[in-house]
This record gives structure tokens, C-alpha cells and sequence, in this order.
């Protein structure tokens, strides 16, 4: 993977000269890239990752993992289902997977009344779809490589040969 | 009371009030840290709490576990074809420090001299000092990259000199020398007859070149002590592991003086270092990775905000030059960490070719090393 890449996917903040420095290439290089990057659709978004947890007033919402059973179809697989399913705005992640069901999807919702009005209304009569499992999320500890905690004090003497 | 005269000669550390100074303050970013900014990886932290859990507490050989010394054995060989036999060539130590010491002790005589390329690593003069011989500083220079002259060498030369240590890539300057550059530095030892002492422990973080051990330098292998260690590649500065491979009739003074004043390391961090070296290396490569472009970028803003700053090959230190500043080493490192709140270690602390210079460490987050640049340039502008 092209290192500017790698660098964006650790800190989407380091600014193009910042790149330019630590890769040994110019700066037009990098913006250019970035540039081709944002267009191909590459890099689709930069954002934060945040630790709900710590806010005191966030919304508690609900989150839930539903293992979904797909009746694949005819010359389409299963992409047609996934996409019938991804396309709605309550569906945070969608995977296909192997093992005892197919799709892994997660839901978000302000409660869990709202993720289980979405699994009945939406999700299980869908044509295709031959059955739900639905887990509701508890605590997250780590997610995308990140550790859920408070920030930890520096460990290591300030000073030292 | 009355305390030895070998003691009272090794000058105190003119460096220790700047310490204090630093560790007493608050809100410092600090690039003076001699240590990775990353955590032992928790693979190997994992190992050494199960190994506690099933009760590996024990003595071990005084030579170290015979599993880690094959571990090493075959972790030299795969990774640089370097041969040593783990019952009589390997010494397991604590960290560097402890080999270095031994090596000095086991090797040198009243009288002997020893050749160290300076700016040095702190502890190679005094604990030379302590076993009796007479120190002999090399001075490099920013001109050559901070690299030892082969001519320099063959002009300290006497009769009396026995040993010289090398360090690459070095604390504090970063430098790492070539296979090639290393093959005219062995004919001069060759020719001289000297010991090397390769303190080799930065050798995983080398940036532009692949890292070439001393002893794999055709005819150098008989007459060189390799050090290394588990401190800076796998990020156990704490753990305390460190390891000299050499000729068998040194291993074996080295380990009759260990015997008597450590008698082994602790098991559990040699139940660690077994752990790193079979499963470590993909963290290795990410440190390695990291670290090259923190370095790119420390060199890049130095250099953008007057302080002349050489590409160092290794290591994680760069070692700019203040001369700009008109200010000595110290009065920079002083003003800098009392204004801006950045610490940095003055060149001086590893000896008087150190001056006009500062080590800065960039075994740092790239959110400190942004900010600490933005600070010292300030610094700088105020100043000029």
C-alpha cells in the first residue's frame, strides 16, 4: 500500500506537507495523489473515532450484530440482497461472510425498541432473507484497532540516555 | 566516608542537575527520552505473565536459559548468517550495560587504552575507567557524518592501545556505517591488533542500508564482542535483556565475573526475550517503518528552521547543530526547556565533541514532535 495511505489511515490530520517531509517526495506529489485518491474513491471519508463512552451527555443509543441467512440469487448472488439491505441508513456495517449464515450486518438505533422495529418491519420479511439472529451490542472495548480507554499517563522517564 | 580513588577519578555527570530540572517540571514535550515510545509488544508481555503464572521464578543458568541462548544462536544465523555456539559463545546480560562492563573487565589490563569514537554512549569512558584502562577518545565530526576516520584511528595507535568500541547506529548521533565503510575500519584493526567491542543494539531500527553485524566482516569475527539486545527492537527497556556473543575464552571470563555479580537475569524477562525472538518481528517491521518517517520529518523541520540537522542512518536520535543560536550546548538545552517547555539533551553529556550540538530523540508521538518544532522555532526566532 502506498505510504501515504498508511499514514492517512493513522492520522487522517497529517497535512500534505507533513506527508511530503516524512516520504522524501514534493508536496504537489502528495497533494496530487491524495487528490487521485479522494476521485477514485480510495479514500472515502476522514473522520474521528470517538469514545462515547467518556461523554457524559451522548446519547445512549443501541447497536446490535445481526447474523442475516440469504437466499442467494439467480445470476446475482448475494449482492442483490446486501445491497437491498446496506442501502438503508440504519444498517452501519455489512459483510459477507462464511460459515453458518451469510451476511453480518450491524444496526444503529436511538434504543433497542428502535433496532427491533427495524429487524421486524424491515429486515426479516425481505425478500431473500430466510432468517435473522439479532445480538444487541453491551460495551465496546476495541474497535478498528483502537482501545476504548481513558488516555493513560506517559510512562517512560522525561529525560534519559 | 573514604570512597575508592577509581571511583572519585570518573567525574560527576555535569548533565544530572539538567535532569532533575526536566523531571521536576511539568508539561514538558519531551524529546529527551533514550527509549522507544512504544510498549513491549503484548505478545511478549503476555509470555512473561504466563510464564510467572505456571512458576517459572527460579534461578537459571548463570549463561542464561539454554533456550534463549539457541534462540539467539538461530535468530543470528537467520537473520545475518552469523554463527555462534549457545553453550560456550553466548552470554545472556542484563541489557547492554552489564556485556560492556564485562567485556571492559574480562579484557582490559592497568594501562591498557581503548579507543572510543566520540560523541559516545555515556557509560563506555567510565566503566573503561573503573577496569583500569586508560580512555582514549576518537572525535568525529559533523563534516563526515559523525563517522570514525580510519586515519584517526591509525594515528592513536600505540602499543599499549588493546580495544576499541564501536556503537552503530549510534546514540547519540544516529550514525551507521556501510558494509564497505566497515570493511576499511576491520584493516585497520586487523593491522593493529585490536578488540572490538560492537555495542550493535540499535542495529534493527537502520533506515537507508541493511545493518551489517561487525563480526560478519571477513577476519573480524575472532577478535569482536557482539552486543545486543531486546530494549530498542522490541521496545523492553524495562525488561532488562541484553546479550554478548564472542570467541569462547572471552564469553567464558565475561561469565566468570557475571557469575560472581549478577549470577543470572531474571527469568522472566528471558522467558520475554525467548517470546520476541520467536513471534517478534512484525512489530519490528512497524517500529522500523514509523520511525524512518519521523525521522524524515525531524530532519526536514530542523533543517526548515535554521538548525542544521544531518541524515542520520539508524537509531532514533537525530543530533542538530545550535551553533546559530551562539549559545553553548547546555545554556541552549537550558533556555529551550525553561521558555518553550521542549527538552532536549545537550550534545556535551556525550563528551566535549558533543558541543554546538543537541541529541533529540524522536521516539515521540508526531502530534509532540509537530508541536516541539513549532516551539523551537519560536525559540529560534526570538532569538535571532
Amino acid at each position: 500500500m502506498d505510504e501515504i495511505l498508511e499514514i492517512l489511515e493513522k492520522d487522517a490530520r497529517t497535512s500534505p506537507e507533513e506527508i511530503a517531509a516524512m516520504t522524501k517526495r514534493s508536496v504537489g506529489a502528495v497533494k496530487g495523489a491524495i487528490k487521485k485518491y479522494e476521485r477514485d474513491g480510495v479514500v472515502i471519508k476522514y473522520k474521528a473515532v470517538i469514545n462515547k463512552g467518556l461523554i457524559k451527555d451522548a446519547p445512549r443509543g443501541a447497536c446490535a450484530l445481526i447474523e442475516v441467512n440469504v437466499a442467494p440469487q439467480k445470476n446475482l448472488g448475494f449482492d442483490y440482497v446486501a445491497e437491498r439491505i446496506y442501502m438503508f441508513p440504519e444498517v452501519t456495517n455489512c459483510f459477507l461472510i462464511s460459515g453458518t449464515y451469510d451476511l453480518l450486518i450491524t444496526v444503529d438505533g436511538k434504543d433497542m425498541q428502535e433496532v427491533a422495529n427495524f429487524v421486524a418491519a424491515k429486515l426479516s420479511p425481505m425478500e431473500g432473507v430466510r432468517g435473522t439472529v439479532t445480538h444487541f451490542l453491551l460495551r465496546k472495548y476495541k474497535e478498528d484497532g483502537e482501545i476504548f480507554k481513558p488516555h493513560e499517563k506517559e510512562k517512560r522517564l522525561a529525560i534519559s540516555y | 566516608m573514604e570512597i575508592s580513588k577509581k571511583v572519585e577519578e570518573i567525574a560527576p555527570s555535569g548533565i544530572r542537575a539538567f535532569f532533575d530540572l526536566v523531571l521536576g517540571m511539568k508539561d514538558v514535550i519531551s524529546l529527551g527520552v533514550g527509549e522507544p515510545d512504544f510498549v513491549t509488544p503484548w505478545n511478549i508481555r503476555e509470555s512473561a505473565i504466563y510464564s510467572i503464572e505456571k512458576g517459572y521464578t527460579s534461578y537459571t543458568s548463570n549463561k542464561g536459559l539454554v533456550e534463549l541462548r539457541r534462540e539467539i544462536s538461530r535468530f543470528l544465523k537467520r537473520r545475518y548468517g552469523l554463527e555462534y555456539d549457545p553453550e560456550e559463545e553466548i552470554l545472556v546480560t542484563v541489557g547492554v550495560s552489564e556485556a560492556v562492563d564485562l567485556c571492559m573487565r574480562a579484557l582490559l589490563n592497568p594501562g591498557d587504552k581503548i579507543l572510543i569514537p566520540e560523541p559516545s554512549y555515556v557509560s563506555y569512558g567510565p566503566v573503561s575507567h573503573l577496569a583500569g584502562a586508560a580512555e582514549m577518545y576518537l572525535h568525529t565530526y559533523r563534516e563526515n557524518g559523525f563517522k570514525v576516520a580510519p586515519e584517526e584511528i591509525e594515528r592513536s595507535c600505540d602499543k599499549k592501545t588493546r580495544a576499541i568500541i564501536l556503537n552503530y547506529p549510534s546514540n547519540p548521533t544516529g550514525t551507521s556505517y556501510t558494509k564497505n565503510e566497515l570493511k576499511s575500519l576491520a584493516n585497520i584493526f586487523q593491522k593493529q591488533g585490536l578488540v572490538v567491542i560492537s555495542d550493535e543494539i540499535y542495529d534493527e531500527l537502520t533506515y537507508d542500508f541493511g545493518h551489517t553485524p561487525f563480526p560478519t566482516i571477513p577476519g573480524m569475527k575472532n577478535r569482536t564482542v557482539y552486543l545486543n539486545g531486546f530494549s530498542k527492537a522490541y521496545a523492553m527497556t524495562g525488561w532488562r535483556v541484553g546479550y554478548a556473543c564472542g570467541p569462547k575464552d572471552i564469553i567464558a571470563a565475561m561469565t566468570k565475573i557475571h557469575q560472581y555479580t549478577i549470577m543470572c537475569v531474571p527469568i522472566m524477562g528471558q522467558m520475554a526475550a525467548i517470546e520476541a525472538l520467536e513471534r517478534g518481528s512484525k512489530s519490528v517491521e512497524e517500529m522500523k517503518k514509523e520511525y524512518r518517517r519521523r525521522r524524515d520529518f525531524i530532519v526536514d523541520g530542523l533543517n526548515k528552521i535554521g538548525l542544521d540537522c544531518h541524515t542520520p542512518q539508524g537509531a532514533f536520535y537525530v543530533f542538530p547543530s545550535i551553533k546559530m543560536s551562539k549559545l553553548s550546548s547546555m545554556s541552549f538545552a537550558n533556555k529551550l526547556l525553561k521558555k518553550e517547555r521542549v527538552a532536549v539533551v545537550p550534545g556535551t553529556a556525550f563528551g566535549p565533541s558533543g558541543e554546538g550540538y543537541v541529541r533529540i530523540s524522536y521516539a515521540s508521538s508526531m502530534d509532540n514532535l509537530k508541536e516541539a518544532l513549532a516551539r523551537m522555532e519560536r525559540f529560534i526566532r526570538a532569538k535571532s
